[in-house]
């Protein structure tokens, strides 16, 4: 959405009200539309209000008011609003001392069980649910004193109460309609976000489905929100149909995402609309194109949405799922019935599950009260519980007496386990095409059907291809088939009529990244974007298959056709079957796509299919899988990098305990150990000796001659570049941007803060990287994206840390730094242009300077340690621009949440292996006007250097100690270098979770500090200014331009 | 399965029996259903059996397609109009709906019978229509109000029903074609040929299919809308005596004007329009009912002499009865509107309403008299979805304000009716 053509004026700042109001007034808009960009929106919107600076301006806020956002979004004002429109909310209320609380509970309440979580505490700690009065006072007690503010709320518990939401519609007309409404299969306690969701709802009535219509509309007229989308979250009492209000957003939210991708609505877009005057009966259906937009939705499938999560990422914090959202991505599934989108939706999540059964899950080596345990508490896994429950012999009845699941879904899976039963009874050979038909009716991947039967997922397939059993794609039209759809949105399902329709035109299919994770986010869905933009341009048809609902790439009017789909082999090959594309483009999706490469690959060469157009084979395009498959095995790329005389830090790969040890041995500690083949760091660790190696190799990973461990030389202190180019199948390479690292090299890349252009890159490094890097390209033969890392020590040497032959992560950031759309341009090059033909043929410096800063998910997981380290764990970017370098570090600093103090107190406590940068970091921060805070280690050899330091006892030591300080708001800043000993793991941990429970913030690195005095001495002199990515251009465009361009690297 | 399968590849070879020229001939209800006592849909969980019922029924529709599917409730042979559903909730209601005599309900979402049946989702004293596709017939129910399971009930009912079929490939198949009649069987020794001919050789056109779903007797309803159910519960004032002509009446249409405080008395449909305005009544209401309103002169001729006399408010059957009585045409609609999620513009209050909807005829607007008015418009196709002939307190609309199946937003109707007949009385 930053991209410079996506709006007339765009501005990447950071999204507090001071800057909001510098656009403001730079621009004077009419109106603020702030009920789109979610929460952030809303709470600028008001402060905004708040503050003036609308009337100031005469800016009107459209589609949501001052007020109504108030009503929607204060918890009083919010029950008010409902208790005058006679609906219930759960009855709750708010105690400060035990006294209070047993008020609420008797007076306001008036029945168990309840529910008490402590206001602001550390790790969640504190809270519980009470079955009777003599436990309500114990947890009230415990919650009150974990409160940092001493309050607890005291909630009636709706456990075990059945989930639903309605997204509803409303037009400055007044009228209002309802697009969607979403079952949970996690009943009340689980955050929606982190639910299994289901549209549309499966278990009510006319008569119930109507009322809860009947009370979204009240509730969007009582709000007030004027007009666009809201969502409203009911829970329903499954024994009587008692009815309660959870909550409402007077806003479009992810579930109208999820909604809009459900139905075939487009609600934002509608909501846009409706904002600047026009009501629904004057907008046509998107989808239909001839009846109007003032309908509902009649939907003719079943969407399941399953969330994703990254527990593992975050060690120390419970995998349980609570009213805190967790999940860090999703996938949404369609099919004819809920079995079958169900079983879609678990392998569209792309977490080593073909399907929900049918596999030997670990859940089912569990004992019984394990099973049981992890029934009752809702957690990620649940559903493999449930399966493992089921093989098991629990019944239907218990399972829902543990879960609260809906009996009906629970019948529906226990009918999935009937299946199993009866495909693992039999061989493939022994199966109908009956049975085929049956089978997949219900959502069974070949590669679960290979599992029951013994068989293998190529053999399962060539059966069924036998039997002619196929999908057929059927198509979201909003309307249930009511009237014609203009528009190809398509589910595959084994049903009889496939709509799907392909074309004969020159056609190019791009498999999307599946479902958001650490890792892999919309950066990759942003390059799948902007190739169907550019090869519609350049006049292919495009055809996208994802299965992740919170993307562009996903919207129906995105690409010429969607195939809305699982991202596995199966389904992939099932779609090239139909479709016959001329190419296929594998290399922009992140990893899920790239391991499809290899076995699609192979199929093409088997089969070699003939495109539909009528011009030559099939065809992956871009660098062949075999390339990719070079770059990522350790061998093949050592090989080739000894060939091209290319330097990389010393290592070597162990298949044993003693291989590590041996070398370790030989280059020497510190060294980066990580597993083979992984993604986003998972696993990775920076060892400093032999004990901890060993460790390692107990705790992490279990090294086998089939999974080796890669053992690498750490290189300290040195500075991290990533590079992203661009390559032609002419042979031509271009640099797309340099960006230098501020966080040192060990500390992820997707984790770690960069600058392009370089800022402290002598050009005898830079000119090596760019050798490099046009070498590595030619001799990968790649065509396209390719990103490499590298580590620039002290010393000046450079190292290559690695090279993908793929889009990267960073792509849409280099893109918006240097004004080129470096996808655009990857996805011409692969449709066979060179980059001459596309006007692209040197790298670009820019005269300003753009910062991205990586936004982490910690203070979402309870009990996590702060600490960057090897491992990905940001689960979002921000990028700040500016002239100066350290103002566009501070841009993205204060964009990422933390608010850098400009006085006070900063906390100082550096690990052995930092403290030879103490002195400078001190002196910095003292330059400042700062005074430093630290504990004995560092304050003594701070003060041998004749540094003044306030002296703090450590957590254990006594008190006060640095927590104290924290809460008391004496530390305005923090630096802490972890020693990762035990000590520091109880010690450092807790001051570093308490530092952001009072979100002061926390740097974890010494660059990272030695960057942010920068900024901070920036901010104190001069003003923060805001300025129009167009206008970034526009001023360097005037300028003198040559001069920034380098020579292009494919001269060399 | 298999047929319907093979349709995919070559839908328009392959399975289709050679058309024939349609021969028209008035029989209803040539062939009765026959109870099966075997229950049909019991999932077999052993590892021998397969877990999943096979194939034993068939649908054919006239235009020669034949579709394989499984069973459920009653067995036998039955010949029906096949009209599709587009609303997501309330198959009960639609079951129970009297306007779908002699009509198969295909309902498009996919899942039918999740919550079951129970005491309060009844829209007349049984089930007219001719017989149930669905794609999934549930195999469990989970309702706090469910009594019974759909499959039960429709065997009880001696309804027969079908599931595990393409339901949305033959409801683009309605969409194209318009409705069509088909043959809904479990009897093996039926040919498609036979069973072709049997859909081709019946027409729904024409018949009057009111006289099997009126009431017999005069009565009085009492029931106000549940409290639990209600919803609105505004504007009431005096009592207004309303009788009800019965041309197939849902239930909720007595309540909500019912609850709305009139007391109530029902009719048949061929109660004479003297005895009617004998009992003097503030307001006379023309209800819903099943098929053609050009079949049926006497309901039209007992609403011509009600005109006048006294405020009428028709709802669908009732809307086009008034239409023929004002001397326009109504006229067959290709698929007609039947769901619950229909815009209509209401041109009085200037709204949009959602509106639940179900009729395969309409009124002609153009050919109305001068000083009737269209009050109310389908967004979808602009027909006219309401009538308004001030001068002789005629009020009228082509859709359920009752919903039940549906959104209530157009219940204030009955109020505006309640106001129509306090005017009158008062300038009385």
């Amino acid at each position: 959405m930053t991209d410079p053509d996506m709006a007339d004026r765009t501005y990447v700042t950071p999204l507090t009200p001071e800057l909001v109001e510098q656009v403001v007034a730079k621009e004077r808009p009419d109106a603020i539309l702030p009920t789109m960009g979610g929460q952030t929106a809303l709470n600028l919107a008001v402060a905004l209000a708040e503050n003036g600076v609308l009337e100031k301006y005469n800016v009107e806020l459209i589609g949501a008011k001052l007020n109504a956002i108030k009503k929607a979004e204060d918890r009083d004002l919010f029950k008010q609003a409902m208790k005058n429109i006679g609906l219930k909310t759960p009855p709750s209320g708010i105690g400060s001392t035990l006294e209070e609380c047993i008020h609420i509970s008797e007076e306001v309440i008036g029945e168990f069980p309840l529910i008490i979580r402590p206001a602001f505490t550390l790790g969640g700690s504190g809270g519980g649910i009470a079955y009777n009065k003599e436990e309500f006072e114990v947890i009230c007690k415990s919650g009150l004193a974990a409160s940092l503010t001493s309050q607890v709320l005291v909630e009636k518990s709706l456990l075990g109460w059945k989930e639903y939401e309605l997204e509803v519609m409303r037009d400055l007309s007044d009228n209002v309609v309802i697009i969607c409404s979403i079952e949970n299969i996690d009943p009340m306690g689980v955050h929606t976000g982190d639910s299994i969701t289901v549209a549309p709802a499966q278990t009510l009535t006319d008569k119930e489905y109507q009322r809860l219509r009947d009370y979204s509309i009240k509730i969007i007229r009582e709000i007030g929100v004027e007009c666009g989308g809201s969502n409203v979250q009911f829970a329903v009492n499954p024994v009587d149909g008692e009815v309660m209000v959870i909550e409402m957003n007077p806003r479009v939210s992810r579930s109208s995402a999820l909604a809009s991708k459900a139905t075939g609505f487009p609600i934002a877009k509608m909501a846009a609309k409706l904002s600047v005057g026009y009501s629904l009966d004057q907008i046509p259906n998107d989808i239909t194109k001839k009846t109007p937009a003032s309908f509902e939705p009649s939907i003719d499938y079943v969407v399941t949405k399953i969330p994703r999560f990254a527990f593992e990422k975050f060690p120390g914090s419970l995998p349980t799922l609570t009213t805190q959202m967790k999940s860090v991505g999703e996938s949404m599934a369609l099919g004819r019935t809920f079995q079958e989108s169900f079983q879609k939706a678990v392998r569209s999540l792309e977490c080593g599950y073909s399907g929900w059964g049918c596999a030997q899950v670990a859940e089912l080596d569990w004992d019984l009260e394990h099973l049981k345990y992890n029934l009752r508490v809702p957690n990620p896994d649940r559903i493999h519980a449930i399966y493992a429950a089921m093989k098991k012999g629990m019944k239907v009845d218990e399972i829902h007496e543990l879960s609260f699941v809906d009996k009906w879904f629970l019948t529906q899976l226990k009918e999935l386990v009937d299946v199993e039963q009866y495909l693992m009874a039999r061989s493939l050979s022994h199966l109908t095409k009956d049975d085929f038909i049956e089978v997949k009716k219900r959502g069974y991947s070949d590669k679960q059907i290979a599992f029951a039967t013994k068989s293998t997922e190529k053999e399962v397939r060539s059966q069924r291809i036998s039997f002619g059993v196929t999908p057929s794609y059927k198509r979201v039209d909003t309307c249930a088939a009511e009237f014609e759809a203009n528009t190809p949105y398509m589910y595959s399902s084994y049903d009889a009529e496939c709509e799907s329709a392909p074309t004969k035109r020159k056609k190019v299919l791009i498999l999307g990244g599946g479902p958001n994770r650490i890792g892999q986010g919309i950066e990759f869905d942003y390059c799948c974007c902007h190739a169907s933009f550019s090869l519609q341009s350049a006049g292919y048809e495009t055809i996208m298959m994802n299965s992740n609902p919170e993307t562009v790439s996903t919207d129906y009017d995105t690409s010429d056709r969607l195939y809305f789909e699982p991202l596995t082999v199966e389904d992939v090959l099932n779609v090239i079957d139909l479709e016959r594309p001329d190419g296929i483009i594998v290399q922009f999706g992140g990893q899920t796509p790239l391991k499809l490469a290899l076995p699609i690959q192979q199929y093409l060469d088997k089969h070699k299919p003939l495109s539909a157009s009528g011009s030559g084979h099939v065809r992956i395009w871009g660098t062949s899988p075999d390339s990719i498959d070079a770059a990522e095995d350790r061998e093949r790329f050592n090989a080739i990098i000894k060939e091209l005389n290319i330097e990389q830090p010393k290592g070597g790969i162990a298949k044993s305990d003693a291989d590590a040890l041996a070398i370790a041995a030989d280059i020497g500690y510190p060294v980066v150990v990580r597993p083979s083949y992984v993604l986003g760091g998972r696993g990775m660790e920076i060892v400093y000796s032999d004990d901890k190696l060993v460790m390692y190799l107990k705790n992490a990973v279990a090294v086998d001659p089939e999974c080796p461990v890669l053992i690498d030389k750490y290189l300290s202190d040195a500075v991290e570049i990533d590079v992203d180019a661009l390559a032609d199948s002419h042979g031509n390479v271009v640099i797309g941007g340099v960006m230098e690292h501020i966080e040192q090299a060990g500390v992820h890349s997707g984790d770690s803060a960069c600058i392009l252009p370089t800022q402290t890159i002598s050009s005898s490094c830079l000119n090596t990287i760019h050798l490099w890097t046009t070498k590595l390209a030619k001799s990968l033969n790649v065509c396209g994206l390719m990103n490499c890392q590298y580590a620039i020590t002290m010393s000046g040497e450079v190292f290559l840390l690695e090279a993908n032959p793929r889009a990267s992560r960073t792509v849409p950031f280099v893109s918006k730094a240097i004004g080129h759309p470096l996808a655009k341009y990857a996805a011409l090059v692969m449709s066979g242009k060179s980059l001459n033909e596309i006007g692209f043929t040197k790298e670009v410096i820019p005269a300003h300077v753009a910062v991205k800063e990586a936004v982490l998910p910690f203070d979402k997981f309870p009990g996590c340690d702060v600490l960057l380290g090897p491992e990905m764990r940001s689960t979002g970017e921000v990028m700040g621009i500016d002239f100066l370098v350290a103002i566009a570090f501070a841009k993205a600093q204060i964009a990422a949440g933390q608010k850098l103090p400009l006085s006070g107190n900063v906390f100082l406590s550096l690990n052995d292996f930092t403290k030879s940068h103490l002195e400078r970091l001190a002196k910095a921060f003292l330059g400042l006007g700062f005074r430093i805070v630290s504990t004995s280690g560092t304050a003594h050899f701070l003060e041998l250097k004749g540094i003044t330091v306030d002296r703090v006892l450590k957590m254990h030591e006594g008190r006060p100690h640095a927590g104290d300080m924290l809460a008391n708001g004496q530390i305005q800043l923090m630096v802490i270098t972890s020693s990762g000993d035990s000590p520091d793991q109880i010690d450092g941990r807790q001051l570093r979770r308490m530092a952001l429970a009072y979100k002061i913030p926390i740097i974890t690195t010494v660059s990272g500090a030695l960057a942010t005095a920068d900024a901070i001495e920036k901010l104190k002199s001069c003003k923060v200014e805001v300025m129009a990515l167009q206008d970034f251009f526009n001023v360097e465009q005037q300028k003198d331009y040559s001069k920034n361009l380098q020579s292009a690297s494919s001269s060399l | 399965m298999e047929l319907a399968i093979k349709n995919r590849i070559a839908p328009t070879t392959q399975n289709f029996l050679t058309p024939k020229p349609k021969v028209k001939s008035l029989r209803v209800f040539s062939v009765k259903c026959i109870t099966s006592l075997s229950s049909s849909d019991v999932a077999a969980t052993g590892v021998a059996d397969r877990p999943w019922k096979t194939s034993d029924a068939r649908l054919v529709l006239e235009d020669g397609s034949v579709w394989s599917a499984k069973s459920f409730g009653a067995r036998g042979t039955q010949v029906g109009e096949v009209v599709f559903n587009t609303s997501l909730t309330g198959y009960q209601e639609i079951l129970t709906d009297p306007s779908y005599a002699g009509q198969f309900v295909l309902m498009t979402n996919p899942h039918i019978g999740n919550t079951g049946v129970n005491f309060d989702d009844e829209e007349s004293r049984q089930c007219f229509l001719a017989g149930l596709v669905i794609r999934s017939l549930s195999i469990s129910t989970s309702n706090w109000r469910c009594t019974k399971a759909l499959g039960d009930y429709l065997l009880e009912r001696n309804l027969m029903g079908i599931y595990d079929v393409d339901t949305r490939a033959i409801t683009r198949r309605l969409r194209q074609d318009g409705s069509l009649i088909g043959v809904l069987t479990t009897e093996e020794s039926k040919t498609d040929e036979e069973l072709l001919e049997m859909s081709r050789s019946w027409d729904i056109v024409g018949i009057d299919l009111i006289s099997g779903v009126t009431c017999n007797a005069p009565y009085e309803w009492v029931d106000k809308t549940d409290p639990e159910w209600d919803f609105n519960c505004e504007g009431r004032g005096d009592i207004y005596h309303v009788i009800a002509y019965d041309f197939g009446i849902k239930h909720n249409i007595l309540r909500r004007i019912s609850s709305y405080g009139c007391k109530i008395t029902v009719v048949p449909s061929n109660w004479p329009a003297s005895e009617t305005l004998k009992m003097k009544p503030d307001g006379v209401l023309f209800s819903n009912g099943p098929g053609d309103p050009s079949a049926v002169p006497y309901a039209v001729k007992t609403v011509k002499e009600l005109l006048g006399n006294v405020p009428v408010f028709g709802i669908c059957m009732g809307h086009q009865l008034l239409g023929q009585a004002l001397g326009g045409k109504t006229f067959k609609m290709k698929f007609g509107h039947h769901g619950g999620n229909h815009p209509v513009r209401n041109l009085v209050a200037n709204r949009v309403e959602i509106s639940a909807q179900n009729h395969n005829y309409a009124v002609d607007p153009a050919s109305l008299p001068k000083g009737v008015e269209v009050t109310h418009i389908n967004l979808n196709d602009g027909s006219c979805a309401g009538l308004a002939f001030p001068a002789l307190n005629i009020m009228s609309l082509q859709y359920h304000p009752e919903a039940s199946p549906g959104p209530h937003d157009s219940d204030s109707v009955f109020g505006e009716f309640i106001k129509l007949m306090k005017e009158v009385k008062q300038k009385a």
